[in-house]
């Protein structure tokens, strides 16, 4: 019994954790509550991001664009016949007539994240290391310009405006834990356990039997999907979508969350998120400056990105499992008896 | 007909010598210490941004000092973030030149703001001059020239003199070097400083070409070039030149080639003939010897 209770204890002090500085976010001001928003979607991102990586050790640039897909697939099966008409007046007339409610087209971004994902985790799961990273880039690149040249479709260059604002504090916690209870479960599986096999030693887990390309896909188009969810949930917080949105910056947001929190767990994933949420916050406060008397002081605008970077840096450097050490939350009530 | 050849043919050789040139400080730095250094481009931006902070003083003081900030920048990098990572993963160490990266642009931002300056660099190399007929820049001569020159004289300094042979060394396999005496630290600042050379040279005619510095135009040019560096085969110094040329050329020749409405997607062409070279040949155009994992 109480085995059972230690093995899922992780999944619940994680959720528990989330649900406290949400609850305890409800009661704040209007700004902070869309911070806390802003900061799942963050989250949700970075455990898409780290199903795929943390379990197989290939560093992906290429999530970034899953969310892009999600996002765009979400918000044309949502908007309103007549802002697509606006906005997209060459769309395809079958899609231009579609209004979906929003949770079927959120799962609908995500499985065609998930399928690009599968698509092109085909042929680019074979690689290994630092090309497979590169490769994930140039996912990340082609996606990147297609969107933002299929002006048919995707408005191109334009923002779409219009979809529909339903992502809050609890509906972005309830999809935060889904993607938490999804990576936890993943993780417990046995696929999952033959991919960490083959991020420890990958010569020696191929001599073992295990298949590291067909299990690296399941961690792909899992990974994909959560990715997918989280692009969704980031258009419908927005209410606009913009192709810029999903580039290079994101990209580095996501990855130094990961890093930070240290990659090896979803632990490190989920702490990477709130801290570096937490920390933005507070020099976002810095840089609106704190009035002393007449006197105000401020840091100047973009401190917060610069001294993001530097903690990614000092984190390397020093502590390179980052925070949680790729740990697991343990048990705190005894060891565990065999 | 035949001068829009001639001309898109220069066109594809100085776009293709500027990224040979970025892959190849890429290059050299991976050769030594398996690092892909993303922070490149920020050396690129240094340069930029001192030769506007010089632009008053007479042209060899400009050049001098934008050289000496990207060499600086190089070294200090280099001593500061990437030593004490030295025996990390090549996963680790990417990740950690993606921060440096992002920490130097990001506070450039904080002094000089992120709006793109105008700078009038060596504006005589912008006028044209007529070669057998066709109208062709100067500046486009003259980085083409450039390019084959610091390839050449690069390709010297590796084949010819004593530090050029231990980098060989040192690339082909580091431990063995320093087992026979290599020195490390001496042998990596000397590549760092090498590449700060390179992005400094590839600065000053990108800032003559486009007359503009901003934060972010080294990373535009480094994250071209890295792809290319991959292509050609990471660790290969030939490899490096010849996959920056290769992937700089293919994107101006299908400027020239491709239906103008399919322009828009040419860097999706590109990636996508990058992604077929990285699934075909793995090991780059060509394989750098040592780089394989023995078991």
């Amino acid at each position: 019994m109480t085995n059972a209770v230690r093995r899922v204890w992780p999944l619940v002090a994680l959720t528990l954790l989330l649900t406290m500085i949400v609850a305890i976010a409800s009661f704040a001001p209007d700004v902070l509550q869309r911070r806390t928003t802003q900061g799942l979607v963050n989250l949700v991102a970075v455990v898409g991001l780290y199903v795929f990586v943390g379990n197989s050790g290939v560093l992906s640039f290429g999530n970034v664009a899953f969310m892009a897909v999600g996002a765009y697939v979400s918000a044309l099966l949502t908007m309103k016949a007549a802002a697509k008409s606006v906005f997209l007046p060459d769309l395809p007339s079958f899609i231009a007539a579609l209004e979906w409610p929003t949770l079927p087209a959120a799962l609908a971004g995500g499985i065609a994240a998930a399928l690009l994902a599968f698509l092109v985790g085909l042929p680019l799961m074979r690689l290994s290391g630092i090309s497979a990273s590169i490769a994930t880039f140039a996912v990340l690149v082609i996606t990147y310009a297609v969107l933002g040249n299929w002006t048919s479709v995707t408005g191109g260059q334009n923002s779409l405006m219009g979809l529909p604002i339903y992502v809050g504090v609890w509906t972005g916690l309830g999809w935060a834990i889904a993607a938490i209870v999804v990576a936890f479960v993943y993780q417990e599986s046995r696929s999952a356990l033959l991919l960490r096999a083959s991020r420890e030693d990958e010569t020696a887990a191929e001599a073992s039997g295990v298949n590291v390309v067909r299990h690296r896909l399941i961690a792909f188009t899992i990974s994909g999907f959560i990715s997918g969810i989280a692009g969704v949930l980031l258009a419908h917080f927005l209410g606009t979508v913009r192709v810029e949105t999903f580039y290079l910056d994101l990209t580095f947001l996501i990855v130094a969350m990961l890093v930070i929190g240290g990659m090896g767990s979803l632990t490190g994933a989920v702490l990477g998120a709130v801290v570096i949420a937490a920390l933005t916050e507070l020099l976002r406060q810095a840089e609106i400056g704190l009035t002393l008397g007449a006197t105000t002081i401020a840091a100047p605008a973009g401190t917060g990105d610069a001294i993001l970077a530097l903690i990614m840096l000092l984190i390397i450097i020093f502590r390179p499992k980052g925070i949680a050490g790729g740990k697991e939350i343990g048990w705190p009530f005894g060891r565990s008896t065999p | 007909m035949i001068d829009r050849i001639i001309q898109t043919l220069v066109d594809a050789l100085s776009v293709g010598g500027l990224y040979a040139l970025t892959a190849l400080g890429i290059g050299l730095i991976f050769g030594v210490m398996r690092l892909i250094n993303f922070a490149h481009g920020e050396l690129i931006m240094v340069t930029g941004y001192a030769l506007l902070a010089a632009f008053a003083l007479p042209l060899p003081l400009v050049l001098l000092f934008g050289f000496l900030a990207a060499i600086v920048l190089a070294l200090v990098t280099e001593r500061v973030a990437f030593r004490p990572l030295r025996n990390a993963n090549p996963a680790t160490l990417l990740i950690s030149s993606f921060a440096v990266s992002f920490l130097l642009q990001k506070t450039l931002i904080l002094f000089v703001d992120s709006r793109p300056k105008g700078i009038d660099f060596l504006p005589a190399l912008g006028r044209q001059i007529e070669v057998v007929g066709v109208r062709l820049q100067i500046l486009q001569l003259v980085i083409i020239a450039v390019s084959v020159v610091l390839l050449a004289a690069l390709t010297w300094f590796l084949r010819a003199t004593a530090v050029g042979l231990q980098m060989r060394a040192a690339a082909e396999d580091f431990r063995m070097a320093r087992v026979l005496g290599v020195r490390a630290n001496r042998v990596i600042a000397i590549a760092f400083a090498l590449s700060g050379i390179l992005a400094a040279t590839v600065s000053c005619l990108v800032v003559a070409q486009t007359g503009i510095v901003q934060p972010r135009m080294g990373a535009q040019l480094v994250i071209i070039a890295f792809v290319g560096t991959v292509i050609g085969g990471l660790g290969s110094l030939t490899g490096a030149a010849l996959g920056g040329f290769l992937v700089g050329a293919a994107t101006i020749l299908l400027q020239a080639l491709l239906p103008p409405d399919l322009r828009v997607f040419r860097e999706a062409f590109v990636f996508v003939a990058v992604t077929l070279v990285i699934l075909f040949r793995p090991q780059g155009l060509i394989p750098a010897r040592g780089l394989r994992e023995r078991v």
